[in-house]
């Protein structure tokens, strides 16, 4: 689904924040990526996402190298892709149902299509009850579901979050990253950036580490 | 890839995400007012000035077009002409194949509109014997303004032995003209400069809502939305602000009218003539509206074009 091959990204003014990164994603999986702040998470996954570009090497996604796509093709490529943040980037100017709708809105779903799947997210994520809410007057664990029926809504093949536990507590994390675990069953890719080596060992999801932009560990959680 | 929904549901979701966009920009338009009301307000005033220009240049036309028909030579005879050897003289130039027809006018209506127009009525009472020649007033026939063969033909009509004097009114005609023409540059000069400054308003306005609704832009890129997609609202918002102050214009002139119609009228009874002001129609309303949508349209991918390239996801 993701395979890295050779890729550096060097920022303007000259912090190197990913390091010839070889990686390969097999569809289907779901994996973590740890490390401190700073490593390169971020980074990683917004070349996923093609927030940003690599100074070198070639990301393939799904068999497309990222690298023929120009900027007018970018939104075609992010359709396949639901994207999580930390700070939910919701739309506080529209109820729920509005947000989590706009996936399907911008790739011109019709109206029936549009409820039917707006609908099935957020009973996915259990807030069908808040669908008419204002965002602004959920919890900080029930925006984030929000932000994840948004994701999600539009069937996309792979599911990036970044840090998307940060703010919550233990319990509404592992309520979180168990819904995630949950897509994943159905078939979803999912690459979950995280800092949190608990939960994770909890999960027991395979585990990419990063340090100074370079991959020092790969494979099942370590017990440290 | 996948992820796309049937092609017979995508091109009718289309029209109705149009429409629904359409509508959507017109109600944040309306959920703020007075901002609204505002910006409108001065487009209006910049569209209705040379709006109001064309107007009274078109009036101006109208009234001048009036006397187009009447360019006129009018032949003084001689003061010895019997009336007789005059009338004979009018029915002889009544065939000439350029002219249209002639006015006869003697010596005693001469006078009655000597007393009318003159206002020396009075003074004429003191003189003996009326003092004015037979005139024949001649409309040549004109097509087109051919102003050389008006004059041929006042040169021919000075050959006749009868005549004293031939005189034709047109110098006055051409330099009516001659100042109408600066004034129809002059209004196009104006026009063209504030549709530009209806394009820098609907710029600007449209520039400070797409930084307002910055968050929104970032997260549809992100879930993405092509740029066609998140150009749309703001498109139609500037095709709002110019119908509505398209609108506006056209009131802003029609009250206008209203307020100088009846002056207007006044003035035109002391010149013997009923003339009245005419307004915009419905056809050049109709092209006023249009015209300023397409300002706000313009304007508003300008700043669109400008300015959304700026806001990227981070």
């Amino acid at each position: 689904m993701i395979n890295f091959d050779n890729i550096s990204k060097r920022y303007p003014g000259g912090h190197d924040a990913l390091r010839r990164v070889n990686l390969r994603l097999a569809k289907g999986q779901m994996a973590f990526l740890t490390g401190h702040s700073g490593a390169g998470k971020s980074t990683l996954l917004k070349l996923i996402a093609m927030i940003e570009r690599p100074t070198r090497g070639q990301i393939f996604l799904d068999g497309v190298n990222l690298n023929n796509i120009s900027n007018r093709k970018i939104p075609y490529i992010r359709r396949n892709i639901g994207i999580i943040f930390q700070n939910h980037h919701l739309l506080y100017d529209r109820p729920v149902f509005d947000n989590v709708a706009m996936p399907l809105i911008i790739q011109g779903y019709r109206r029936q299509e549009i409820h039917k799947r707006v609908r099935a997210a957020l009973n996915q994520v259990g807030l069908l009850s808040k669908e008419k809410a204002a965002p602004i007057t959920l919890s900080g664990g029930e925006q984030q579901r929000v932000g994840i029926a948004r994701a999600i809504v539009h069937k996309p093949l792979l599911l990036l979050a970044d840090e998307p536990t940060g703010n919550l507590d233990p319990e509404l994390s592992l309520e979180i990253m168990q819904l995630f675990a949950r897509f994943n069953q159905v078939g979803t890719t999912v690459l979950i950036a995280s800092h949190d080596l608990e939960l994770i060992k909890h999960i027991g999801s395979p585990v990419i580490s990063l340090q100074d932009g370079q991959i020092t560990h790969n494979g099942l959680p370590f017990t440290a | 890839m996948r992820n796309r929904p049937p092609r017979k549901n995508q091109l009718s979701s289309y029209f109705s995400n149009h429409l629904h966009v359409s509508l959507a920009s017109l109600g944040r338009l309306y959920a703020q007012p007075i901002a609204t009301f505002m910006t409108a307000a001065v487009i209006a005033i910049a569209l209705a000035l040379p709006v109001g220009l064309y107007i009274a240049l078109d009036n101006v036309d109208q009234l001048s077009s009036d006397w187009d028909g009447s360019t006129q030579i009018s032949l003084f005879l001689h003061t010895h002409v019997k009336k007789r050897d005059a009338e004979k003289l009018m029915q002889r130039l009544e065939m000439h194949k350029n002219i249209k027809k002639i006015e006869f006018i003697d010596k005693e209506k001469g006078l009655e509109q000597f007393r009318e127009i003159s206002g020396f009525g009075d003074a004429l009472k003191y003189l003996d014997s009326n003092p004015l020649p037979i005139v024949l007033v001649v409309h040549p026939k004109i097509n087109n303004n051919q102003p050389d063969r008006t004059t041929a033909l006042v040169k021919e009509l000075r050959k006749n032995k009868l005549v004293e004097l031939a005189q034709l009114d047109v110098q006055w005609v051409k330099r009516l003209y001659t100042f109408l023409e600066i004034a129809n540059r002059s209004i196009l000069v104006i026009s063209s400069m504030l549709a530009i400054a209806v394009l820098l308003i609907i710029g600007n306005t449209i520039r400070l809502d797409i930084q307002n609704r910055r968050e929104e832009i970032e997260v549809s890129k992100l879930i993405g939305a092509s740029d066609a997609f998140i150009r749309r609202p703001f498109l139609y918002t500037g095709i709002w602000y110019g119908a509505i102050g398209g609108g506006l214009a056209w009131i802003i002139t029609q009250i206008s009218l209203l307020l100088i119609e009846n002056p207007v009228h006044e003035l035109a009874l002391l010149y013997h003539s009923d003339f009245r002001l005419s307004g915009l129609g419905a056809g050049n309303t109709l092209l006023l509206i249009l015209f300023s949508c397409l300002l706000g349209l313009v304007g508003s991918w300008i700043a669109v074009s400008r300015h959304l390239k700026e806001i990227e996801p981070s």
